[in-house]
């Protein structure tokens, strides 16, 4: 028996979230402190996991339960990682802590604000967890409720409509999969949610009806994740809820959740519906290219800096999109490194973003300039975040692009060679934004800004150290996933020359 | 005989409870405070002794006319909780103040006799019986604010709507009888399972019997009065006409159909005898009465309106899983009146408050509702979990019983139903979230804390609220509950 490090990294929150509804409103400082305490334990506990995994292992590991939920139903508390899901949770690990630290200037009803926070803190930590498709799905709808509340409550000008608009989006994606995970409950042997019995069962050999309702059940699934990642043409709920959203909760939105689209699809698409995967591989491809290019040329086009950000995500996404529907190693393992450095290379850029919309409070990208001579270390700061973005070789963004490209190729070659466009886009955009904010003409209204603070820098430091040193030494995480990836590849890639 | 009667003590002590009441009239009719509490004792009576029937074999008594069994009991406790319930949301209500309380008290607990009776009628002329009291009570009520126009505008749209429903049941089930030669629900399924009778005809008699049933769960295209009916009654006697008569409704549906139109089959599914398309025909009035109630929510500014056509969806999500046919269908069916029951009720409490508090329900009113001290923020988050938890968002009861409805749709192969049922609960959640978008992002006209008139009631929506998350994350007993209550007498 060991330490049950899913559950407490899980439930942790949970007890912050109430002794935060036990204090008092006016204790806004003790308030703060005591939510930035309760996310440090699950830190502290996803490295205690990682000393406690076994990286040769291709499968899942450290299980907790399956313990008996709801009999009725055969519904199961049942958790676990594996490569993927170990890679996911560290990251979002690591990244509550910084957006509490970012947080710390909410003056709204803070109480209102951490409690929800930690309850989504939890929510996201359950959904990579979870190894029980009932239990995944509630986890993945309670993370609405509080991402609702802090888009709508603590956001911008249009914030009700970017709330509501990203509940509408997201709750019809997971209604769709409600479906199909009832579809896989009544088609299974034993009717079961549990994820691990279902992709044992090799429905491409037999059970879940034909090959026509397999090829439903998948779209339904997709569509639900292609929501939050999001991919072309569900993508237009996020520039308006990052727009909305205070800083941290744009971080947590791009570093985490939209990689949740990805994980879902990886968890329980491929190694559920490996025939329909693969029917359906072209078609991630094609939306991967179509997230790229279109995403940049978005983002090329935006003057406020923020959405300039949510599209620049939007393209990003599409690199994991094409390096999965490849379904060799590289691709795999590209994936899900852009999916975490992407996590901690956009978490710089919105954190960023904020600390120039606080001091000016507006966010257009004309309305700046010349700001390197005002404020230094900031500049520098953005530079570095940039170039990380636009993957400059040594930074960590370059290897997981290079590594999606290279399994991209192998399977869809010209989809690639148009992909590779994007990354000459993606510098553009970059360095044209860089100019036009940070160099030129001084603006005389903002000579008097403060230069980054040291709490700011705080929530930087640690993700520019994981930017170099996984752009100089990207096996730290490599190896913790690769066995999982290399296996969930080749069933692909035998099903793919079985079909050839 | 004995043996009949003591199947009956429910309904017994209820009609105990209404002589009582008439007594009380007579002999101490100053004595306002005596009449609820009559009433809630006579009901918690019942109650006890519906608990205490739980063993009685299943048996039809009176002459075949009404039936004790598994389905009709779990519904005895249905109506009996949801009228506690009633009675507690009409204390010190604003609107009931210059009211008649005897004779609405005493209203009440003939409505519930009324409901239990049409439970558990096994013959169509008990149906149709007991379905009139019902609706009789009901206009009464309705219009039990004597002197407001809108209460007595309502109780004759009812009056006028009921009886052309009612009349079209009565034609149905004539020709039904003259089909089968038999009023009983056991003998018309032997008679249609043994002869090769006229489908068209048995098709017309369905269809027109369902006006009567359509009526009273709220079903396109019976639903008209609703909206009305639930802007003019008095609001305590709306939030019982919101679950009671609809649960009443479907026990009567359930029974209807299962017991008449169909057999079961081994795997404990239910096959009609004249592949006469049954599913297909409900699945076509779910469809049209859950997207018809969605649709019309969206434009309303009256929260009593919002809720009627929320019922109204609700209804349609419930024949949903009706349509189904098989054996989740009754469980999941059972299983999403609870639940609506707890839901629904909170959140009329909520409306309730709010009106006897701020003497509105415009859905503007409720602006900043959370920013209103300790009680308006209770108020706002209570509703908040009502209205997620109508939407079907998990962890929230709502979630669990659409979780049965859509569970016994797909496994009966449905999907298109299933897919039109999901997106009806995504165009849900825009008016329901509009609610809490109010409560909550917008600021209040008038910011002053708000102060609680009855002190009990604030514990009661605590407790709703607090059920309807228990529900939503622990549902094994409630599950086993349905299961064991979805048996029918044949």
């Amino acid at each position: 028996m060991h330490f049950p490090y899913l559950s407490f990294m899980t439930f942790f929150p949970l007890v912050g979230m109430l002794i935060i509804g036990l204090m008092p409103s006016h204790r806004a400082d003790c308030i703060k402190k005591v939510a930035l305490f309760t996310t440090l334990p699950p830190l502290v506990a996803a490295i205690g996991l990682l000393m406690h995994f076994d990286k040769a292992n291709a499968g899942l590991q450290l299980f907790e339960g399956p313990y008996a939920w709801i009999p009725a139903f055969h519904i199961q508390y049942y958790m676990g990682v594996d490569g993927l899901s170990l890679v996911m949770l560290l990251l979002t690990a690591l990244v509550c802590p910084i957006c509490i630290l970012a947080s710390w200037g909410i003056e709204k009803s803070p109480k209102g604000y951490f409690a929800l926070f930690l309850l989504l803190d939890s929510a996201m930590m359950g959904v990579f967890s979870s190894l029980d498709f009932f239990l995944f799905y509630v986890f993945w709808e309670v993370m609405l409720l509080p991402m609702y509340f802090l888009i709508g409550i603590w956001g911008g000008p249009r914030r009700e409509y970017a709330a509501v608009k990203f509940f509408l989006y997201t709750l019809l994606g997971s209604v769709l999969m409600l479906l199909v995970m009832l579809a896989f409950y009544f088609y299974s042997d034993g009717n079961t949610f549990n994820l691990v019995t279902l992709a044992n069962q090799q429905t491409h050999l037999g059970p879940l009806k034909g090959e026509h309702f397999r090829h439903l059940c998948w779209l339904g699934l997709f569509i639900g994740f292609a929501i939050k990642i999001p991919a072309f043409p569900f993508h237009t709920w996020l520039p308006d809820a990052h727009v909305e959203a205070p800083t941290a909760i744009s971080v947590i939105l791009a570093a985490v959740l939209l990689k949740m689209g990805i994980y879902g699809i990886l968890r329980i698409c491929y190694p559920i519906l490996p025939d329909a995967t693969v029917h359906f591989g072209t078609l991630m491809a094609v939306i991967g290219v179509i997230n790229i290019v279109y995403g940049a040329l978005c983002a090329m086009a935006q003057k406020d800096f923020k959405k300039l950000i949510a599209y620049s995500s939007i393209s990003h996404m599409g690199f994991c999109l094409l390096g999965m529907s490849s379904f060799t190693p590289e691709g795999l393992n590209g994936t899900v490194l852009q999916m975490f450095n992407h996590g901690t290379i956009t978490a710089q850029l919105f954190l960023l973003v904020g600390v120039i919309y606080d001091r000016a409070h507006h966010r257009d990208l004309e309305g700046f300039g010349g700001m390197a001579q005002i404020m230094p270390r900031y500049s520098a700061m953005t530079a570095f975040a940039f170039f990380a973005a636009l993957g400059l070789p040594g930074l960590s963004g370059f290897v997981s692009e290079v590594l999606c490209f290279l399994g991209g190729f192998r399977s869809f070659p010209i989809i690639t060679v148009i992909s590779v466009s994007g990354v000459v886009l993606t510098a553009a955009y970059m360095l044209w934004t860089y100019q036009r904010v940070f160099l030129g003409q001084v603006n005389e209204k903002y000579k008097a800004f403060s230069d980054i603070t040291a709490r700011e820098l705080t929530t930087l430091i640690p993700l520019v150290i994981i930017v170099v040193v996984l752009g100089v030494y990207p096996s730290y995480i490599l190896d913790l996933m690769n066995p999982t990836l290399v296996a969930l590849g080749k069933t692909l890639t035998d099903l793919k020359i079985a079909g050839l | 005989m004995r043996e009949n009667l003591l199947h009956f003590i429910p309904e017994l002590v209820l009609i105990g409870t209404i002589l009582v009441l008439f007594l009380a009239a007579f002999l101490a009719s100053a004595q306002q405070r005596l009449f609820p509490q009559i009433a809630f004792v006579g009901l918690l009576m019942m109650l006890l002794a519906n608990y205490g029937s739980r063993d009685l074999p299943a048996i039809h008594f009176f002459s075949g006319m009404v039936t004790y069994d598994a389905l009709g009991h779990f519904f005895k406790y249905i109506f009996g909780l949801v009228g506690l319930m009633g009675i507690i949301f009409s204390h010190q209500s604003a609107e009931l103040e210059k009211a008649d309380l005897p004779s609405y008290y005493t209203l009440i607990i003939a409505l519930i006799l009324g409901m239990v009776l049409l439970a558990t009628a096994s013959n169509l002329l008990m149906i149709y019986l007991s379905l009139e009291m019902v609706s009789v009570l009901s206009y009464i009520l309705t219009g039990y604010l004597r002197g407001v126009r809108r209460s007595s505008e309502a109780a004759l749209k009812y009056v006028i709507y009921g009886g052309v429903a009612s009349g079209m049941m009565a034609y149905g089930f004539s020709l039904l009888y003259g089909l089968t030669g038999s009023m009983d629900l056991t003998t018309m399924a032997q008679y249609l399972g043994a002869n090769p009778a006229s489908r068209s005809l048995l098709y017309v008699g369905v269809l027109f019997s369902m006006a009567g049933f359509g009526y009273k769960v709220a079903a396109f295209p019976f639903h008209m009065w609703c909206p009305d009916v639930y802007e003019g009654a008095p609001t305590p006697f709306t939030a019982i006409l919101s679950v009671g008569p609809k649960a009443a409704g479907f026990a009567v549906l359930i029974r209807f159909f299962l017991t008449a139109l169909t057999h079961s089959s081994a795997s404990g599914d239910f096959i009609d005898f004249k592949d006469t398309g049954w599913p297909e025909m409900i699945a076509i009035l779910s469809i049209a009465t859950m997207t018809l109630g969605n649709l019309t929510a969206l434009v309303q500014s009256n929260i009593k309106r919002l809720l009627a056509y929320s019922s109204i969806a609700h209804a349609g999500y419930m024949l949903m899983g009706l349509a189904a046919l098989n054996n989740e269908a009754v469980r999941a069916v059972l299983f999403y009146l609870v639940v609506y029951a707890v839901m629904n009720l909170g959140a009329f409490l909520v409306v309730i408050i709010i009106s006897n508090r701020l003497g509105t329900e415009q859905i503007e009113d409720y602006k900043g509702l959370g920013h209103r001290g300790s009680l308006g923020l209770l108020l706002a988050v209570a509703m908040t979990i009502f209205l997620f938890s109508l939407t079907g968002v998990p962890p929230l009861a709502g979630f669990i019983g659409k979780f049965y409805l859509f569970g016994a749709v797909v496994r009966a192969g449905l999907y298109p139903l299933a897919i039109i049922g999901v997106l009806n609960s995504v165009i849900s959640l825009y008016y329901y979230v509009r609610v809490i978008k109010l409560m909550f992002f917008d600021q209040p006209a008038d910011a002053s804390p708000l102060s609680l008139p009855v002190v009990s009631h604030s514990y009661v929506v605590s407790g709703l609220a607090i059920l309807t998350v228990y529900f939503g994350l622990f549902w094994n007993g409630l599950a086993a509950l349905t299961e064991r209550s979805a048996k029918l007498l044949f």
